[in-house]
């Protein structure tokens, strides 16, 4: 047997030096483990100081032990490579597995283990965790905000039937394909709202008019996002080109336009949507406050597209202008077929940033009196009998957030590996 | 004459204060193959741009089949679309296949039906060989492929004129050849063409007439026997002796 450096572990002990090392590794895991879920002090017999700091020691001696450069085995190598290059990512790595083990505990507790979901009013929540009761009962205000509880149907049904015309594509032909573009930019946008005034807003066939304060929650939000989204998207890709455009009347009005709308904030442009607007239109002529608000959130958000657009377009070689223009294309023919399809796949990202930052953005129409999920949280937490619950409510909001923005997010980077070509 | 099909008349063009074309004359005949050839920065490309109005020019006439291009010619691209142009870099369209590239046009700027588009291109394809390419996409595809697909591509539009814009100056040297081929066979078809190179072996095979320019200026215009036998001004001389 070769002579053992501790300071050195080398491939000749290779055994010597990995039992030991990740022994320590696991005494040291397994110190922090136990306290962190079980409140057990396996090293109470130290003094505090150096039983706080001992996970920590034996950790960084056990990880440099088995730093074993070239071991041979696979998983040794990878995971030295990864986590384990030296003393400073050893401490780093340590931190974080520790980290982990202690938080767990805490956060288990407060979302699972002590929290409540029985019952159906305040006193039921007993325990030192989350209140989930306050959730379930107000679940139905926060999806559908004041909507009459026996015509939610009616959100349910418009919504199950926007998602399936939105699958309509993958159902074409090879024939009606070339009209998918047509399909989903100007006649799914008319459909979803016609689909939306008549059978969430009523008032016609028969169905009870429900008016647009009633709306809210959670159905308010994807309303509004939805809305958002179709409209400023195309508005935002004709600033662009306008931006560009060679005619000084259409570049300037583009311009003021992006800079305008870029440059207030959008709460202003909300309150000045539902209190200035309505100044300057004629006295009989009445617009809806959520037609309003999602005006205004279209014209605002189109800005920032258009200049997030306008980065793809400028990204193109002009051979791809001189090409399109040499074989007699127009300037519509030209962007159709060759420019926007090209510059839109560059900007994917930049496009689900800004869509993402829409969305995040709705909650700002409480301004004008709508109440999205954020909005009908406020009310709710302020409700005298289920006072003190905000944490609930907001943890809900962001996890419902999360997903929404977390989805969008894969789906943009689908489109970008779909629409990848190598140049 | 009354068979010219491009003539271009006292022809300046500045680009800001630099003077890129001076008082440039030229007739073209159809049929007729013309090289164009001299130092880079000598106006070259311009000229050949400005054919088809890529660029503008500031002075002069350049009428092509007829049309004079102006600031408010209504059609130019009608114009354009009988005037073909190769490029340097190619220029395919990288998010269609090369057989998409080569019918997109025909489809949508002269109406074709589909179907007589995809024959039509796949018979040009075939002509530069590389009709078993015609599914996939550009970046799959060699430099010396690409480039014979975008002569393809500019001949489905059936054009009356050919420009090529130094079509092998990015290719390597391997791939020039089967570049020069499929431009050879498009001559023997009796295309008109105008062609920007420096392949001076070309030029003796192919062209009526060689171009020398410098300066923005054409210095030189002979019949393609002469303009290499006994070349008249001493610039021609310096430039021929130093690319032959």
């Amino acid at each position: 047997m070769n002579k053992l450096n501790f300071l050195k572990p080398d491939k000749e002990n290779l055994t010597t030096y990995l039992y030991s090392g990740a022994f320590l590794f696991l005494i040291a895991i397994l110190d922090v483990f136990l306290g962190a879920f079980f409140e057990i002090n396996i090293t109470s017999f130290l003094p505090d100081f150096i039983s706080f700091i001992l996970p920590f020691i034996l950790g960084v001696v056990g990880l440099h032990l088995i730093r074993i450069e070239f071991s041979g085995i696979n998983n040794l190598d990878l995971l030295n490579k990864k986590i384990n290059t030296n003393n400073f990512n050893a401490v780093l790595t340590l931190l974080i597995i520790f980290i982990i083990i202690k938080s767990i505990p805490p956060i288990m507790s407060w979302f699972v283990l002590d929290a409540n979901i029985a019952g159906d009013t305040k006193e039921a929540c007993t325990g030192s965790g989350a209140c989930w009761t306050y959730i379930k009962i107000w679940l139905r205000r926060f999806v559908y905000g004041m909507y009459p509880n026996e015509l939610q149907w009616r959100i349910n049904i418009s919504f199950v039937l926007l998602i399936a015309l939105a699958f309509v594509g993958y159902f074409a032909t090879e024939k009606l394909k070339k009209f998918l573009t047509l399909y989903y930019v100007i006649i799914y946008p008319i459909i979803a709202f016609i689909l939306i005034y008549y059978l969430i807003s009523g008032g016609a066939f028969g169905l009870v008019w429900v008016e647009t304060g009633a709306w809210g929650g959670l159905s308010l939000t994807f309303i509004v996002s939805f809305f958002c989204l179709i409209f400023c998207f195309p508005l935002g890709m004709f600033l662009a080109l306008g931006r560009r455009s060679v005619l000084p009347t259409v570049r300037y009005i583009s311009i003021g336009f992006i800079e305008f709308w870029r440059g207030v904030p959008l709460i202003t442009v909300l309150f000045m949507s539902s209190v200035m607007f309505p100044m300057f239109l004629p006295e009989d002529f009445f617009m809806d406050k959520l037609v309003r608000v999602i005006i205004a959130i279209s014209l605002f958000e189109a800005a920032y597209v258009a200049e997030v657009i306008r980065g793809g377009l400028q990204a193109l070689p002009r051979g791809q202008y001189d090409a399109a223009k040499s074989l007699g294309m127009g300037y519509w023919k030209m962007h159709i077929f060759v420019i926007l399809p090209q510059a839109l796949k560059l900007v994917i990202p930049g496009i689900a940033n800004t869509f993402l930052a829409l969305v995040k953005d709705t909650p700002l129409i409480f301004v004008v009196g709508l109440l999205e999920i954020v909005g009908m949280l406020n009310l709710a937490k302020t409700n005298p009998k289920w006072l003190g619950f905000a944490m609930e409510g907001y943890v809900f909001a962001a996890i419902i957030f999360w997903i929404i923005c977390y989805a969008m997010s894969r789906y943009s980077q689908n489109l970008e590996l779909k629409y990848k070509t190598e140049r | 004459m009354s068979d010219s099909i491009i003539e271009i008349k006292n022809v300046n063009k500045w680009f800001g204060d630099f003077q890129v074309l001076k008082d440039i004359n030229l007739e073209v005949q159809q049929k007729q193959k013309i090289v164009v050839c001299g130092p880079s920065g000598s106006g070259k490309s311009t000229l050949i741009r400005c054919i088809n109005r890529l660029e503008e020019h500031q002075e002069g006439n350049i009428i092509v089949d007829g049309n004079e291009l102006t600031e408010d010619t209504k059609d130019i691209e009608k114009i354009r679309a009988e005037v073909g142009m190769v490029f340097q870099q190619f220029n395919l369209f990288p998010h269609l296949s090369i057989l998409d590239n080569c019918t997109l046009a025909p489809i949508w700027v002269k109406k074709m039906p589909k179907k007589e588009a995809e024959e039509l291109a796949m018979n040009q394809l075939k002509q530069v060989q590389i009709v078993d390419q015609a599914n996939k996409f550009p970046g799959q595809l060699s430099g010396g492929q690409q480039q014979r697909c975008a002569i393809a591509r500019a001949l489905c539009m059936q054009p009356k004129i050919m420009l090529f814009d130094e079509p092998t100056s990015a290719l390597d040297p391997e791939m020039i050849k089967e570049v020069l081929d499929a431009m050879v066979n498009l001559a023997k078809q009796g295309m008109t063409m105008i062609v920007v190179t420096h392949e001076m072996g070309f030029a003796k095979e192919v062209a009526d007439e060689v171009i020398f320019m410098d300066e923005g200026m054409i210095v030189e215009k002979a019949n393609t026997k002469e303009f290499f036998a006994n070349p008249k001004s001493d610039r021609t001389k310096l430039f021929l002796s130093q690319i032959l």
